[in-house]
């Protein structure tokens, strides 16, 4: 046995000392407004596929385990089986469970053979939520010291050795992902494993998640991954499948899902916006606020003599 | 691939259940967006910021105007706001020992960091310009340093509105074009009331000129953002908490007013009840507005709503 603790299948020694030795490290820098680096490491992320999910909750356990996140008390809902509730300081994965009245016809294929097959009117979905490591990140944009940062991967990070606390990233973040720890002070959220991304693993959720509901890869691959499978879904009949989040166009998400229902169901909203990147409607009506104040108390002493 | 059986939903059954833009369907009326995690602190520094923003301005308009008496009390002001406000704002960090990373960046894309930078500047030329005239030092200095106190004033009273408009909270991100006409005469009017308040009655009328403008200016913003908003999202601003105050605010405000302007030219009680008044007012009016953006946060419908409306609108549009 070697001291150097390697974790099987890893195939990069130095990422997995746990021996505490420092390593000298350089952070990258990217300029604002650019998603990733030009060249070479291309934009990583997951793709949900809530369609095979079982609920399992495989991804929060491994997510606990890996990232050594802080145990919720534990509480029961009542909420059908999610006990975890939301995503936030403590939950980096969350898996949502939805009860549903609504007939499924069960189609059955030739050569298969199923047991009490037949149209049922209940179904069930699940879904494993996460942060969607925004193309333009809100969390990022209005972070004031510069603790979040897009890594080389194209993800969004917290530096906890940074972050004081402010609290402003949580009420920007659209989805409601960040959160403060409260013994703590400071935010915290899923880092898409950076640890293992530097060392060439997937993120703890996709490797432990038993029907690959959880996809880990390059974006484009994922989001051609993606489109394939919705085309599937749909010719399966199921017709009310739909993607969120693997349009550019609308709201870019490194962290997409194919969902069964609509966004708001799964507790996620249905039309997200880059708040952050309105700056003449959020600055201007204050730049002419503050002229306008300027010009009152100026106002104020007309007619006043010497 | 076809080895296992496929699932499909019925056709009659798929507008079953679904919502349309006039309800909502939520995760267990679970919050689709987080509260924010500021506490008290907050919406008392938006209150002292102003405060101390507008005093800034009122107090260079009066030196420039020769009118010395409320000019010393308005720099009065200055200095309590500006020495409350940073102890205010560390105060609430989740870490306060690491307030100084607010100062490792410079983002213009963070209303927080161009704020910080901004009060820094303020807090620095207020520093100054004070000590300049206790110790009777550097006139030069301390007069420029007044004069950069007066200029930064009305970004300090107007920059928190852009901070909490800069946000996913509907009523505040919705109120982005109103909010800060609404912190600038809530500033405004703080201002002329403290400084009423502190000067004598013939040296003061400017102030409460300018209590009694900023006071009415104050009312009619909010009136105007909550009929902008439209009726869901304004109302969170007249529910629960957040109605309570703005009640208030709004009766504080216009009855402060009110006195100050009818009784105020002769009566120095007048001026002081009339001044408390709009401070109160001011200060319930942020209060009102803080907790509007947690009640609109803690209900998926302010979320869910306006944004089906604006998806359901943008697909008519395209055809």
């Amino acid at each position: 046995m070697s001291e150097t603790n390697v974790i099987p299948g890893s195939g990069s020694p130095d990422a997995f000392d746990i021996q505490g030795r420092e390593t000298l490290e350089t952070r990258p820098v990217i300029p604002l407004g650019q998603k990733g680096y030009e060249d070479g490491q291309p934009r990583m992320g997951f793709f949900t596929d809530t369609t095979v999910c079982i609920g399992c909750k495989a991804c929060e356990v491994a997510c606990k385990e890996w990232n050594d996140v802080p145990a919720l008390p534990f509480e029961l809902t009542g909420d059908s089986y999610d006990n975890t509730g939301a995503l936030g300081a403590d939950s980096w994965r969350h898996v949502a469970f939805i009860e549903q009245r609504k007939p499924v016809k069960v189609v059955q294929d030739a050569g298969l053979t199923t047991p009490a097959s037949g149209d049922t009117d209940f179904r069930w979905l699940m879904s494993s939520d996460v942060c969607k490591h925004c193309t333009d990140a809100p969390c990022l944009d209005v972070c004031p010291t510069g603790s979040l940062f897009r890594t080389e991967f194209g993800t969004v990070v917290v530096q906890e050795d940074i972050c004081n606390g402010c609290g402003y990233c949580v009420p920007s973040c659209p989805f409601g992902v960040l959160d403060q720890r409260q013994d703590d002070g400071r935010v915290w959220k899923c880092t898409l494993c950076y640890d293992r991304l530097k060392g060439g693993m997937e993120p703890a959720c996709a490797q432990a998640c038993p029907t690959d509901s959880i996809q880990f890869g390059p974006l484009e691959e994922l989001r051609e991954k993606a489109n394939y499978r919705l085309e599937m879904v749909h010719e399966a009949g199921v017709t009310d499948a739909r993607l969120y989040g693997a349009d550019e166009e609308e709201y870019g998400m490194g962290a997409f899902f194919l969902l069964l229902d609509e966004p708001e169901v799964y507790g996620l909203p249905p039309d997200p916006e880059v708040v952050t990147r309105k700056l003449k409607s959020l600055w201007g009506p204050a730049a002419v606020a503050a002229g306008a104040m300027a010009v009152g108390v100026v106002a104020a002493f007309a007619g006043e003599g010497r | 691939m076809n080895a296992r059986p496929e699932v499909s939903v019925s056709e009659e059954a798929r507008h079953d259940g679904r919502g349309t833009g006039a309800e909502a369907r939520s995760y267990y009326g679970r919050p689709v967006l987080k509260e924010p995690v500021w506490s008290r602190e907050i919406p008392w520094y938006f209150f002292s910021g102003g405060l101390a923003g507008a005093s800034a301005s009122l107090a260079a308009a009066a030196r420039l105007a020769g009118n010395v008496e409320l000019a010393r009390r308005a720099r009065l002001v200055v200095l309590a706001g500006a020495a409350v406000s940073p102890v205010l704002l560390i105060s609430d960090l989740g870490k306060p020992e690491r307030f100084y990373n607010m100062l490792r960046v410079i983002k213009p894309t963070s209303p927080m960091s161009v704020g910080t930078w901004i009060l820094s500047a303020f807090g620095t030329s207020v520093g100054i310009a004070a000590a300049s005239k206790v110790l009777g030092v550097f006139p030069r200095l301390g007069r420029l340093s007044g004069t950069a106190a007066a200029l930064l004033g009305p970004a300090l009273s107007t920059y928190t509105a852009v901070l909490i408009a800069d946000t996913s909270i509907p009523v505040w991100h919705e109120a982005r074009r109103e909010m800060p006409f609404i912190f600038a005469a809530s500033s405004a009017a703080s201002a002329g009331a403290a400084a009423a308040i502190l000067t004598p009655v013939e040296a003061a009328r400017p102030a409460r000129r300018l209590a009694v403008g900023g006071a009415l200016a104050e009312i009619a913003g909010v009136e105007v953002m909550k009929r902008r908003l439209g009726k869901l999202l304004a109302e969170p601003y007249e529910k629960g908490e957040a109605g309570r105050y703005d009640r208030l605010a709004t009766a504080a405000t216009g009855l402060g007013a009110a006195v100050m302007g009818m009784f105020g030219r002769r009566h120095r009680s007048a001026v002081v009840a009339g001044g408390a008044l709009v401070l109160a007012g001011a200060a319930l009016e942020r209060w009102s507005i803080f907790k509007a953006g947690f009640q609109s946060a803690r209900d998926p419908r302010y979320t869910v709503i306006p944004q089906r409306e604006r998806r359901e609108s943008r697909a008519r549009a395209d055809g």
